[in-house]
């Protein structure tokens, strides 16, 4: 066996890593040249230094954009985070505790199946349904259950509740797969703790703050950088249901879209990909500085 | 692919090839390379004949002509079934070659590049080549013989007399016509013609009427006017653009495509912009923001909205969900002014649909010929009865009927007589400008209709378009 260990490792390793090396280091290398040039998405380029991101400082829809960006950023993780711990321990402890041993409310395997379907559909289908939630005249969800007399909302249509709108269908979308994540650190919290604490009289409330919290800041972080780097995508999302191309009014205006528009629509490639570099740098300088803040709070706690 | 035809790929892409797609803003300088790539040898070929008066393009009688139709939302049953025996009753040497593709550029840009092109071709579809690019290569032979030879079934004028007007114009680059944009789409307020006459509104010229009318059809429960703002603003755009024209001619739209400073700011564009802004005010229903147009379709389907401003592919856009108490009808957009330069019943309609004869094939006047038999009166007829969807050729399809919005486009075209006009490339030529232009649109009728605020931003969105050195421009006149 140890006589072809090497050739055994490379024939696993060759294909993944030439896939990756292709697709995502290559393209990214790609992206940096092109941010460089005036290329507009057809034939040859000129090489016109960092034109384009003095463009890109001066442009205010991109400045717009990641305003929005950040807001997400800080918004919906955050309640996604919250949500998904407090139905994690629902799920897990929150009931009564029977024969010593802490258990999910009633029905807690029910919900856990439950929480998990928004995971399942595509993000496409998620966004065409909840355009139709949102919609802003009668034929609307939402609009609909309201009573006759009031004036529809107009939800996407209202700059200033558009890209809310957009952030509650994120948070749905994406609190399901923090449920499960979060059942899987808790479930691994061993019962003794709780049990012991439970001896000595803690409430719910103190098991969660003060048992499940500190032991699942691992699992925590990894749930942050993730919606951290989803926070800055939300393409899908604002492609289909915004309305006007991310408005009104640049409302629902995200980066992955300024990229996509001017890639695609407005024919500067170069330009998008200047954009592509920054938000390149602005994900990878969130997830260590995720990384980095939580690390020390974790030795903190 | 049609215009006409319901799928909102081709509507989205209509503008884009009804203004003549070889000018759009994103040139391929591959497509330019790729066509200039061949080598000029120039051993084709050609056939000719003897020019008459019978044969006025000198065609070989006895060489074939290649055409290739694209086999989209028009079909290819004009070709096969109308033009091709027509072209061989009165040639009936020749023999046509006949291919039908949905791959135009796949297929026929090697074949452009080798010298062996088709006669005629259908240049069209998703996969359409970058005509301007083509005409740039010199792969396009120019139709200048064939605009001034006699009508086929006209007697007494030249193809170029018997097309509506700026049909011509709109496939000539440098001076020199090179494209026949056959099919052509009307642009006007569109209407039900049951509920209208039901409630004995007549059709307004004047703007005064038509707020008169507006607040008629309001007092009786309809949402009066509207559009879908959250995918379709770009329909309003051209309905304020058509105004601006009206009140100040084809200039303002010229000068607004060639960004001109000051473009925007002219008069009659604020004048234009203040009297829609009204009506965005009093007349529209707030929640069409975020509405598509599908939504807003289907309302006036069901007598909820009266006037939606469109093109003539609505009707048979909608023709599944229009009942039988729907009958559309179309107006021209009334006078803003009573100094308005052009008359009430002036249109905007482009032409579309671009066909060619390639400059190095075997037989490129047979491919003009073919181009003529085309843009005969009968042909055209026999077009618009299979495609639901007018021609150029101007009055070909004059008291048939073929569907009562149709007709009712047909009937104000004639009415505008010569005052029909091209209207504009901008949303062609600069996508930004046409992003800035619907957000404008969408702020100006439902936040408050501050004209002077979309001449402005429009107004700073062109000239930042037109300092930005990244961007091709164009120029027309």
């Amino acid at each position: 066996m140890r006589h072809g260990k090497y050739p055994f490792i490379i024939g696993f390793l060759v294909v993944p890593l030439a896939l990756y090396l292709v697709f995502v280091v290559g393209a990214y290398l790609q992206m940096f040249q092109l941010s460089l040039t005036d290329w507009s998405g057809f034939g040859g380029f000129n090489y016109i230094g960092v034109d384009n991101f003095v463009k890109l400082w001066d442009d205010p829809v991109f400045w717009v954009a990641l305003r929005h960006n950040i807001y997400i950023l800080i918004a919906m993780p955050i309640v996604t985070i919250a949500f998904a711990l407090f139905f994690a321990f629902l799920l897990n402890v929150g009931g009564k505790s029977r024969g010593g041993v802490t258990q999910g409310v009633w029905g807690s395997k029910v919900y856990r199946v439950i929480f998990f379907f928004p995971q399942l559909l595509a993000l496409a289908i998620v966004a065409v349904i909840f355009g139709r939630v949102f919609g802003s005249d009668r034929s609307g969800m939402l609009n609909g259950l309201f009573p006759d007399s009031w004036s529809p909302w107009l939800f996407l249509a209202d700059e200033r509740w558009a890209l809310a709108c957009i952030g509650i269908v994120l948070v749905w979308q994406q609190i399901g797969f923090y449920v499960v994540l979060f059942s899987a650190g808790m479930g691994s919290i061993g019962q003794e703790i709780y049990e012991a604490a439970a001896l000595d009289g803690a409430t719910k409330v103190t098991l969660f703050f003060r048992i499940t919290l500190p032991l699942l800041w691992d699992t925590l972080q990894v749930a942050w950088v993730y919606l951290g780097i989803a926070a800055f995508d939300c393409f899908a999302l604002v492609n289909i249901m915004s309305v006007n191309k991310g408005g009104p009014d640049n409302a629902t205006q995200v980066l992955s879209y300024q990229i996509y528009l001017n890639a695609f629509q407005n024919s500067q490639a170069g330009y998008a990909s200047a954009i592509g570099v920054v938000l390149f740098f602005l994900t990878l300088t969130f997830a260590a500085l995720t990384l980095r803040v939580t690390r020390r709070d974790a030795v903190n706690a | 692919m049609s215009e006409m035809t319901n799928s909102s790929l081709d509507r989205r892409t209509l503008l884009r090839r009804a203004a003549a797609v070889g000018l759009v803003a994103a040139p391929g300088v591959s497509f330019l390379s790729a066509c200039a790539g061949s080598d000029d040898s120039g051993d084709t070929k050609q056939a000719t004949g003897t020019k008459s008066a019978d044969n006025p393009l000198g065609i070989d009688p006895k060489a074939g002509v290649e055409i290739v139709i694209f086999d989209g939302g028009l079909g290819t049953k004009y070709a096969t079934d109308v033009d091709t025996p027509l072209f061989n009753k009165k040639w009936p040497d020749a023999k046509i070659t006949y291919s039908a593709t949905q791959q135009v550029a796949t297929t026929i840009k090697p074949r452009l590049n080798a010298g062996s092109a088709p006669d005629m071709i259908n240049n069209s579809g998703s996969d359409i080549m970058d005509f301007g690019a083509i005409v740039k290569a010199g792969q396009a032979a120019d139709l200048s013989d064939l605009f001034a030879a006699p009508s086929l079934d006209i007697a007494g004028k030249t193809v170029a007399e018997t097309l509506v007007p700026g049909a011509v114009q709109q496939g000539t680059y440098d001076g020199k016509p090179f494209a026949v944009n056959y099919s052509f789409t009307v642009f006007g307020l569109w209407y039900n013609k049951k509920l209208f006459d039901k409630n004995s509104w007549t059709l307004p010229t004047t703007w005064a009427d038509f707020t008169a009318l507006l607040d008629k059809i309001k007092a009786a429960g309809i949402t009066p006017f509207g559009y879908a703002g959250a995918n379709a603003p770009y329909y309003m755009v051209r309905a304020i653009m058509t105004s601006a024209a009206k009140i100040g001619t084809e200039q303002v739209l010229k000068d607004i495509d060639n960004l001109k400073p000051g473009a925007w700011t002219n008069d009659a564009v604020l004048q234009a912009a203040k009297a829609w802004g009204e009506v965005g005010n009093k007349y529209i229903d707030k929640s069409f923001l975020g509405l598509k147009h599908t939504e807003v379709q289907l309302q006036q389907n069901q007598d909820k909205v009266a006037f939606y401003p469109c093109g003539s592919w609505l009707e048979n856009e909608q023709a599944a969900s229009t009942p039988a108490t729907f009958e559309y009808a179309m107006m021209a957009f009334p006078s803003v002014t009573t100094a308005d330069k052009l008359k009430a019943t002036a249109i905007n309609a482009a032409a579309g649909e671009i066909y060619f004869a390639a400059a190095k094939s075997k037989n490129p006047q047979g491919g003009k010929e073919y181009l003529r038999t085309m843009l005969s009166k009968q042909a055209a007829l026999e077009f618009t009865k299979l495609t639901k969807s007018l021609t150029v050729v101007a009055g070909a399809a004059d008291g048939v009927v073929i569907s009562p919005g149709l007709t009712s486009a047909n009937d104000a075209l004639g009415k505008a007589g010569q005052e029909v006009f091209m209207g504009y490339l901008f949303d062609t030529w600069y996508k930004k400008l046409d992003d800035a232009s619907r957000e404008a649109a969408n702020q100006l009728m439902f936040k408050g209709g501050d004209a002077k605020k979309f001449c402005d931003t429009m107004e700073a969105a062109s000239q930042a378009v037109a300092k930005d050195s990244s961007i091709t421009k164009f120029t027309r006149s």
